[in-house]
């Protein structure tokens, strides 16, 4: 028997209190294997030890939500009986170590997370942050981690619809590769992970179980240092082909009765999703790891319970029905084996070569994890408004914007993602917000992700509101009706309490914003310790929002579409430059106080546009965000080739009319009538309109003075990203 | 026994990812590097241990599958 | 116009050509597992559709092609039955040497999605006759490996016998003189890179896949 020593404790990133605690629970010390299945569980990836007292706190419910968080996805209603299943997660510390591999693990886990509730997935997105791009692990990475991503998501056949990326040096050591999913599903065949009673076999399905990934779960919860290139091992390789196999072949068994709870092994592989779906159900659960497929010879049983080999599913099913359920896997050319029973001592018992090698109590592995309410210091929003030179020409600033990293076309990107795989993509990535039709009907989600870090670290607060405020606007934008938020919390270490603070603040921050705008959380991931020798990420909350258009025919897209429409600004314009791009880019400073939002605001114009788009009144809308009107007028004209002669209205101050980042502001371009009834009708709502210009020609002009080609915009805006990338490795995939 | 194959282009055929490896090469101070081809090698263990029985078999198996002899020619190892 | 599409392991976009074919003949369309060694009954066109059979491992089509259906798609071709080979169909196409010549790795070595133009350059044949001879279209290629190769004498006898049905405007991936689209000798196997089934719904960005599955549902049925 291995004795429990403090080091091997320590090694297993447990602290000597919680070994204690696991002493208490047991009765007992625990052995070499029950110390590696809770050293998983009770990491800060599986058990969300740091974060769930605040979690709690979120807004989680309403009439269209099925299913909360809680499960391996959240579930809402979209009507006719058809649900919309999604989520976001994160796969940060195994991307940077072996970006392809890393990207394509977070998008197979994500999808499994998905499709393991009964959905087909219908679309992808990701939210990516890499370091700066003079780093010389930038170009590396973004190629790996794209590569890596179009790799598994293409095979798949699942379009990948869009998402967003920046650079910033706080991502230099660790990069954020958050991977979201949208499934459908029938609201009456929803699985869910509890498995209930007694007697029930247990069935292991997919690929055979390898050495992958032992610890992966503990690695994503601590740091990297110097010697993390050593972690390389570590990495799982993900195989397409199998998971596309196991994803028809799991739909096909969903389709009967046969299953009772279904659960993917992702993080921490069998021994997480055994405990979790025993815990949920109440029920014990007794594997037999000998019948575990494996891939390599030898396996012990603390390497079986730990692996992280991707394609793997773990199912309950009703008495009986293994044959039918085998007939299917094995059409499907996967493996599949009965691996255990469910039980009703509610503690989970492993057996290896005829012996019991583990025996605990499946409440200590899960509900009895750790909660702690880890001390943070609060720190005051940023404030100031910074210093900069009012005389600068705003076309000549406009250009330089367009083709600043974080705002330069990302199609470098976005093609190596087939986007229209599957035949329901009606808005393709570039715009507000992706919107993909829900198979034969009339309806569409729209789907988006957002936050913006600067943000979040000069007020952690406004920053957590501020994401969820441009979600709900990306979706209205393009005529959705916003229905649920799935939510990737990226943060440096909880144990320091300034970013502690980052965490609780964005936290109710996220709440306050869902509550006002009846926009729940239904699910999310938490990503912590991210940080490379002590140097923390932007506080980085990413919002995945989803929502939903009745009719997919009445929907707006940001091009403008016609010569001589009246280009409307909809919403309060004081001129926020403090933590701006423009700021940023043009003066070099990352200073001053964030934007406030007003989600009353937010609200109120919100439905105000969408309504105008629903009633198929308008069909061109933009969301005014980064970079402010200028480059959101710009990105309209782009989309569309159409110029527009636009005029400041209200400000004194050009540059802070043009490129101030206030909230709560959409750009509408309609026809003249249309917009002379709009006006209207806003100012009668209490809503503060001003007319800009006109749609046409072919160049963006200002006050009728300053004038830049279209053609010029866009030469700015398509070529940082290949002209950067043109140094890049070539891709040794395949 | 064991065996290794090793497929290759066929001479003429352009190998875009051998000439970026060349490149990438040169780039990082290997400026003697010139004509860069990729190829693949596949290892298989066999049953069979008469030699000649398992190069024909091996024959067959490249025709058939491991390479295609449009673009691809085959290389075989007996060990 | 009675249609089958096959369906590989890890095919893809076997739903979409069902949906584009079953939108446009209002029938059924018969979908085949690669095990089958049998199409159904009275088949008139056979899709071999999009997607990443077998993970596209060791080359893109190779173990497809290997599979018991392609005994029946061969009869089928020889018998005059017409056969559409889109995306990864092209491919399993060419492996198994239905149509001449194979399909790379993209030259660029990134995999590219994005809508492309094309010249129909031959409107003789079962799946063209509804365009206009030189018709500029535009249809969305999503590949990896779409880089069309044979020899020098193949692509002169392509040329000079009317069988380059498809041309890129803007070559996408390198293919030899852009060819995007062949047909076989006998002008009842199409295989090509783009995927037309994807531009039959107006919501979807464009309607010019539309005329190639009329040139076949008006000959066929």
């Amino acid at each position: 028997m291995t004795e429990i020593t403090p080091a091997l404790i320590t090694e297993h990133g447990l602290s000597l209190e919680e070994y204690d605690r696991i002493k208490g629970l047991l009765g007992r010390d625990a052995n070499l294997v029950e110390l590696g299945v809770f050293s998983v569980m009770w990491s800060e990836h599986c058990s969300y030890k740091s974060t769930r007292a605040h979690l709690r706190k979120l807004p989680t419910k309403a009439p269209w939500v099925l299913q909360g968080p809680g499960e391996n996805a959240g579930v809402i209603d979209i009507g006719d009986g058809d649900a919309a299943i999604f989520k976001m997660e994160s796969h940060n510390h195994p991307s940077f170590i072996e970006p392809y591999q890393g990207a394509a693990t977070g998008v197979g886990g994500i999808m499994r997370d998905v499709f393991t509730m009964g959905a087909r997935p219908i679309a992808m997105m990701n939210a990516l942050r890499f370091g700066e791009p003079s780093h010389p692990k930038t170009r590396h990475l973004v190629s790996g981690v794209v590569s890596g991503i179009g790799g598994y998501g293409n095979c798949m056949g699942v379009p990948t619809v869009g998402g967003e990326v920046n650079f910033h040096k706080s991502y230099n050591g660790n990069i954020l590769v958050n991977a979201m999913c949208v499934g459908l599903a029938r609201t009456d065949k929803i699985f869910l992970s509890a498995a209930k009673g007694a007697g029930n076999p247990v069935v292991y399905v997919g690929s055979k179980t390898g050495r992958d990934g032992i610890h992966g779960a503990t690695m994503a919860s601590a740091e990297f240092d110097d010697a993390s290139e050593e972690k390389r091992p570590t990495v799982q390789v993900g195989d397409p082909f199998t998971e596309k196999l196991l994803l028809e072949a799991c739909l096909e068994l969903m389709a009967t009765d046969a299953i009772i709870a279904i659960q993917d092994m992702g993080a921490a592989g069998l021994t997480s999703s055994s405990a979790e779906m025993g815990d949920k159900g109440g029920s014990g659960i007794e594997l037999d790891l000998d019948k575990v497929p494996q891939r390599e010879e030898n396996m012990t049983a603390y390497e079986m319970l730990l692996s992280e080999s991707q394609e793997r599913m773990l199912a309950v099913l009703k008495p009986g029905r293994e044959a039918e359920a085998e007939t299917i896997f094995r059409k499907w050319e996967l493996d599949f084996a009965v691996i255990g029973i469910t039980t009703d001592t509610n503690r989970l018992v492993i057996k290896h070569k005829g012996a019991v090698v583990a025996d605990m109590p499946i409440t200590a592995l899960s509900d009895a994890a750790p909660v702690y309410e880890r001390p943070f210091v609060e720190r005051a929003p940023a404030q100031g408004k910074p210093a900069y030179d009012k005389a600068k020409p705003v076309l000549a600033s406009l250009e330089k914007i367009l083709g600043a990293p974080d705002m330069a076309s990302r199609r470098w990107i976005w093609e190596q993602y087939d986007n229209s795989v599957m035949n329901d993509t009606v808005q393709h990535p570039g715009g507000d917000a992706a919107v993909v039709r829900v198979h034969n009907t009339q309806k569409a989600l729209a789907i988006t992700t957002d936050v913006s870090p600067r943000y979040c670290r000069a007020d952690p607060f406004n920053g957590g509101a501020q994401a969820v405020a441009e979600a709900y606007r990306n979706l209205t934008a393009v005529g959705a009706t916003p229905l649920a938020v799935t939510d990737n919390l990226n943060f440096g270490n909880p144990q320091k309490p300034q970013i502690m603070w980052e965490i609780v603040a964005g936290i109710d921050g996220i709440g306050a914003a869902c509550r006002a705008l009846d926009f729940p959380v239904i699910s999310g991931n938490c990503s912590l310790y991210n940080e490379t020798n002590g140097e923390g990420i932007l506080p980085t909350p990413a919002i995945g929002g989803v929502g939903l258009l009745k009719d997919v025919t009445k929907m707006a897209t940001v091009a403008f579409k016609r010569d001589g429409d009246v280009v409307i600004l909809l919403g309060e314009t004081r001129g926020h430059l403090s933590q701006s791009i423009y700021l940023r880019e043009i003066e070099g400073k990352e200073e001053g106080a964030a934007p406030v939002v007003d989600l009353a605001a937010e609200k109120k114009h919100g439905d105000f546009v969408r309504k105008l788009i629903e009633a198929g009144r308008v069909d061109t809308v933009h969301d005014v965000s980064d970079g402010g009107v200028a480059v959101a007028v710009a990105e309209m004209a782009l989309a569309g080739s159409i110029g527009a002669s636009i005029g400041q209205a209200g400000l004194p101050d050009a540059i802070a009319f043009w490129f101030g980042e206030d909230q709560g502001r959409y750009l509408i371009a309609a026809p003249f009538a249309v917009a002379e009834k709009i006006l209207v009708e806003a100012r009668d709502a209490g809503i503060i309109v001003a007319e800009l210009g006109k749609t046409g020609g072919d160049a963006l002009v200002i006050d009728d003075s300053a004038r830049i080609a279209v053609s010029k915009l866009r030469a700015a805006h398509e070529d940082w990203f290949p002209r950067f990338m043109a140094g890049e490795e070539i891709p040794l995939t395949n | 026994m064991k065996a290794r194959i090793f497929v290759t282009l066929k001479n003429g055929v352009l190998d875009p990812q051998g000439k970026a490896i060349g490149h990438a090469l040169n780039g990082l101070g290997f400026p003697s590097v010139g004509e860069v081809r990729q190829g693949k090698l596949i290892d298989l263990d066999l049953a069979e241990s008469d030699p000649a029985k398992a190069k024909a078999s091996l024959k067959e198996m490249c025709e058939k599958l491991l390479a295609n002899t449009v673009i691809e020619k085959y290389e075989i190892e007996l060990k | 116009m009675k249609s089958a599409v096959i369906v590989f392991p890890a095919s893809n976009c076997d739903r979409d050509a069902a949906t584009a074919l079953e939108s446009l003949t209002g029938n059924r369309t018969h979908m085949v597992w690669h095990q089958d060694s049998e199409l159904p009954s009275d088949i008139d066109l056979v899709v071999l559709p999009g997607g990443f059979s077998y993970g596209d491992y060791l080359r893109c089509g190779a173990m497809a092609n290997q599979s018991r259906i392609m005994g029946a798609i061969k009869a089928h071709a020889a018998k005059g039955g017409a056969v559409l080979g889109i995306c990864n169909g092209f491919q399993v196409l060419t492996e198994s040497g239905l149509l001449p010549g194979a399909l790379m790795r993209n030259a660029g070595l990134k995999f590219v999605c994005k809508p492309v133009a094309l010249k129909v350059e031959e409107t003789q044949s079962v799946f063209t006759r509804k365009y206009d001879q030189g018709q500029t279209v535009t249809f969305p290629v999503a590949h990896g490996e779409g880089n069309y190769y044979a020899d020098g004498e193949t692509l002169d006898r392509l040329e000079g016998e009317g069988r380059v049905m498809f041309r890129y405007q803007n070559n996408p991936n390198g293919s030899a003189r852009n060819i995007a689209g062949i047909l076989n000798e006998k002008r009842n196997v199409l295989g090509l890179m783009p995927h037309p089934e994807r531009v039959v719904d107006p919501l979807n960005g464009g309607t010019d896949g539309r005329a190639l599955f009329h040139s076949l549902i008006e000959t066929l049925s």
